[in-house]
């Protein structure tokens, strides 16, 4: 998201769901599509068996899109600013930009220039493993299509440089014109069903509502007019940064809605330390989560289907969910349990129902200002949105980017924070896989997706696994400098030699007991797609 | 360009078809194997129609409206072959409806009833295929299937995973996975689209079998609770249970249009888990013990209070949720802002 910002002034997905069905030329890197968003995946493919479109395939993994690939680049995992770099090479040397546009809509084209200079296609293959003469098939590919859109997720963004990534993907949209348009633009994926609302919503230290700033007082204004107070202007701590904090004594109090560190942060065993050390942990959930096993309390939520509110999803679409039954027990909404706390912490707030909340979040959210719960009692609409004749946006930074103009960053490739060595030498990547969610607090208590992944599972090539006298269905250890966990063999072919990949879903052999806590300096996200283990099989 | 439908003079743009025309003017025609997102093949012809100087009935569904078309669709000769259509259908196979889940719900029982089919004219099939239920999600009855094609059609052109085909001729055609493989067997990744679209019950699923009729259920619309894409779908209800997710067959909103993944149709039975929590718990002596509300608020607040009152308020943090919806995220930073004092407030977003 910050390196989206940076580029054109707003991190969300440019273009719409929909409007992905429209494109020429697809650049899908990082993100497993038809696993993890099943749906959008849908839309790409029947644009490449029934319009002809073409896919342009960057993943470490010979995932199911590949079948649909017109061209597969299998990049060493780390290896994302050198080889859209080296397609930017390919485009300017070749003359592929698009030179009006970079000539109105965007700033520091020179800078850009210079840098990619030297990331040829040959250099680029020294350090990516992506043929030179793929990697030109690709630029001009991506380059010439009349509507190219890139789609990402989080193979993009959990790497030390994953801000660097992004940007470089911006860059590449920039000079060749393929944004604001439809069937272009750079759209990040959303992995959860309300990553875009709670950012929208300000679950962000250093924002405030519609990514108003804490630390400029005319955007803290609006709030404390609103709110009746005084607000803080001192940016806060991300998820990092509070467990070391916890870790280190400074952070005495933990209260964790609807989250579980437990399983879905790097390096658990720090995590567990750390939440230990609190004074206070307060633990929300519909389960009793590994987080919620280390709580002093823990206060039982009404879930989906049992209490109203919206999502936004993906596309920025605002969209209703409904009660349908009543929650079990003692259980209440979550809304209603921080009313609670907050009066009896002095507050005196009067919410009746999570419909009086939105109309405050209406009041003080201006992307959000004309979407109601009436608009959108059939069909959602995306924000911006700002009155309530306004049909909503399908398409960001069509006349115009939200920062003005686009800007182009300069990046350059560097290792990841952890590679494999004599000691430690497999590469590991994490990720999702279709059956399964996230921590899996949901999905592994439901019936038909635990029939189809029932244990966890290491993806390891059958030439590693062959060396090792490991076959599929072995049971394996698989460690790294911060502990072991232990797996079933994969051996799918669809890691290359050198790379295994573990999905995290799994609590027994929590993959995040292995990966590397190092962090991307800006957005502070974890580097989980690489770290360095070593495999043996369980006797 | 104009068409006449039943004596009524009909707009219509190149490209429409027949029934396009009619349907959007308030006429109806109907179909069985057609699906407004799904190619027409004219396979079943339940949609015959008679055009003036047409040499023989022609299916609607199938058939591109031509200027000056003069059509009628419910002639005798219309009705009697529709008639005969449909009984061909209902000797294939045994469409036993007492304990069919898509009862009420079901394109071929419509057919029969309002063409007045008491019984067809032609025996059923005598061979009698073990339903296939050995997966957790779908159940296969093939006896009710009338090889409309929808799933096939479905699960290539509009899930595009290409695990569906046909086999077989006359009386042995079928339609399923290749090698007649069972769904768990194969390819198939249970998106459920076939489910979604099969007219007649061969298709259903299998946790709410027995659970609801159509007629006895509520259905409540909802955003699905897993990935980003905001899939529109029914929750559908019976006595404070959610029974099954489903989708509309025909005209469902954007985003998703109706298709859905595994975990959208397949997935929501963790909400009446019975590991739900059902109290406040709080620690003593080490254990989580039930508390009341009011106990709990209490023992947070005052917490929380003491904490803020010695160490200041960046003592203090939140972890909000990427689950929750914008109310509740909005709600949980305006907490952690305007009633604690702090900045000190973060998601998943990164994770």
């Amino acid at each position: 998201m910050a390196g989206l910002a940076t580029a054109f002034g707003s991190g969300a997905m440019t273009n719409s769901i929909t409007d992905l069905g429209e494109s020429d030329c697809y650049l899908i890197t990082g993100t497993n599509t038809t696993e993890n968003h099943p749906v959008i995946a849908t839309f790409i493919k029947r644009a490449l068996t029934q319009r002809d479109a073409k896919l342009i395939l960057a993943d470490p993994r010979n995932i199911e899109l590949g079948k649909f690939a017109t061209i597969w680049l299998r990049q060493r995992p780390g290896t994302d600013v050198a080889w859209i770099n080296g397609m930017m090479n390919v485009i300017i040397d070749e003359g592929l930009l698009n030179e009006t546009f970079v000539a109105e809509r965007t700033e520091n084209f020179q800078a850009l220039k210079a840098t990619v200079e030297k990331y040829t296609p040959e250099y680029v293959e020294k350090i990516s493993g992506i043929p030179a003469d793929n990697l030109k098939k690709a630029a001009r590919l991506y380059a010439k299509s009349g509507a190219s859109a890139i789609v990402y997720a989080m193979g993009i963004t959990q790497h030390i440089n994953g801000t660097d990534n992004v940007k470089s993907l911006a860059n590449l949209a920039m000079l060749t014109g393929q944004i604001g348009r439809p069937g272009t633009g750079v759209n990040p994926l959303r992995g959860q069903n309300n990553v875009q609302g709670a950012c929208d919503m300000a679950c962000l230290p250093g924002n405030l509502p519609a990514y108003k700033k804490v630390t400029e007082a005319a955007d803290r204004k609006p709030f404390e007019d609103a709110w009746g107070v005084s607000l803080p202007d001192k940016v806060g701590l991300t998820i990092p940064k509070i467990i070391d904090a916890a870790a280190g004594g400074a952070l005495k109090a933990l209260y964790v809605m609807g989250e579980n560190p437990m399983m879905s942060d790097p390096d658990v065993r720090h995590v567990e330390k750390a939440l230990k050390n609190l004074d206070l942990l307060i633990v929300q959930d519909i389960f009793l989560t590994e987080t919620g096993n280390l709580a002093h309390v823990v206060l039982p939520t009404a879930g989906w289907g049992e209490k109203e509110g919206t999502y936004t999803n993906t596309e920025r679409r605002v969209q209703r969910i409904r009660k349908a039954v009543d929650a079990p027990g003692d259980a209440r909404p979550d809304w209603e349990i921080i009313t609670l706390l907050a009066n009896r912490l002095g507050a005196n707030w009067q919410y009746a129902s999570a419909q009086d909340i939105y109309e405050e979040v209406r009041k003080v959210t201006v992307s959000y200002t004309g979407i109601t719960y009436d608009r959108i009692e059939k069909q959602g609409i995306q924000w911006p949105c700002p009155n309530t004749e306004h049909p909503g946006t399908p398409i960001l930074h069509s006349a115009a980017f939200t920062r003005g103009k686009g800007l182009f960053s300069v990046c350059e490739h560097i290792d990841p924070a952890e590679l494999p060595d004599n000691e430690y030498p497999l590469l590991l990547t994490t990720g999702r896989i279709l059956y399964q969610y996230h921590t899996a607090t949901m999905s592994r208590r439901s019936k038909g997706l635990v029939s189809r992944t029932p244990q966890a599972f290491v993806e390891i090539h059958p030439d590693d696994a062959g060396k090792l006298g490991i076959a599929h269905g072995d049971k394996i250890e698989v460690s790294s400098r911060r502990g072991s966990i232990e797996v079933y063999a994969e051996l799918n072919g669809r890691c290359d030699k050198g790379v295994v990949f573990i999905p995290f879903h799994y609590s027994e052999a929590a993959v995040n007991r292995l990966t590397n806590a190092a962090i991307d300096p800006v957005a502070n996200i974890p580097e989980y797609k690489v770290s360095a283990v070593k495999i043996r099989k369980v006797a | 360009m104009v068409i006449t439908i039943d004596g009524k003079k009909c707009e219509f743009t190149a490209g429409q078809t027949v029934y396009e025309v009619a349907k959007a003017n308030g006429i109806s025609i109907p179909v069985l194997c057609h699906h407004e997102q799904i190619k027409p093949v004219g396979a079943c012809r339940v949609c015959v129609v008679e055009v003036e100087k047409a040499r023989s009935l022609v299916a609607s569904c199938a058939m591109p409206a031509e200027n000056g078309m003069v059509v009628h669709t419910s002639t005798p000769r219309v009705l009697s072959s529709r008639k005969l259509s449909v009984e061909l259908l209902m000797t294939q196979g045994h469409h036993k409806c007492i304990t069919c889940e898509s009862s009420g719900d079901c394109v071929l029982q419509d057919l029969a009833y309002s063409l007045g089919i008491d019984s067809p004219r032609f025996d059923e099939s005598e061979t009698y295929r073990e339903l296939e239920q050995t997966n957790e999600m779908i159940v296969r009855d093939m006896n009710k299937c009338v090889l409309c094609g929808l799933c096939v059609r479905a699960c290539n052109e509009v899930q595009v995973n290409q695990v569906l085909d046909y086999s077989g001729r006359g009386p042995t055609a079928a339609v399923g996975p290749a090698f007649g493989l069972t769904y768990e067997n194969s390819d198939c990744v249970f998106c459920g689209e076939c489910v979604r679209v099969c007219p007649v019950g061969a298709l259903f699923e299998k946790q709410g079998r027995f659970q609801g009729r159509v007629s006895d259920l509520r259905q409540v619309r909802t955003t699905c609770a897993y990935c980003g894409v905001g899939c529109q779908m029914d929750m559908n209800v019976k006595e404070n249970r959610i029974v099954k997710i489903t989708t509309p067959r025909e005209g469902a909103p954007a985003p998703n249009f109706g298709s859905l993944c595994i975990k959208g149709r397949f997935g929501h039975d963790f909400v009446g888990h019975e590991d739900r929590l059902t109290q406040p718990m709080i620690r003593v002596d080490g254990e989580l013990r039930e508390a009341t509300w009011d106990e709990a608020i209490a023992y947070v607040a005052e917490k929380l209070g003491s904490i803020r009152k010695a160490h200041g308020p960046d003592a203090l943090a939140g972890l909000s949720s990427a689950r929750c919806t914008n109310e509740e995220n909005y709600l949980f930073q305006k907490f952690f802002r305007a009633v604690m004092g702090t900045n000190n407030v973060d998601h998943c977003a990164r994770l």
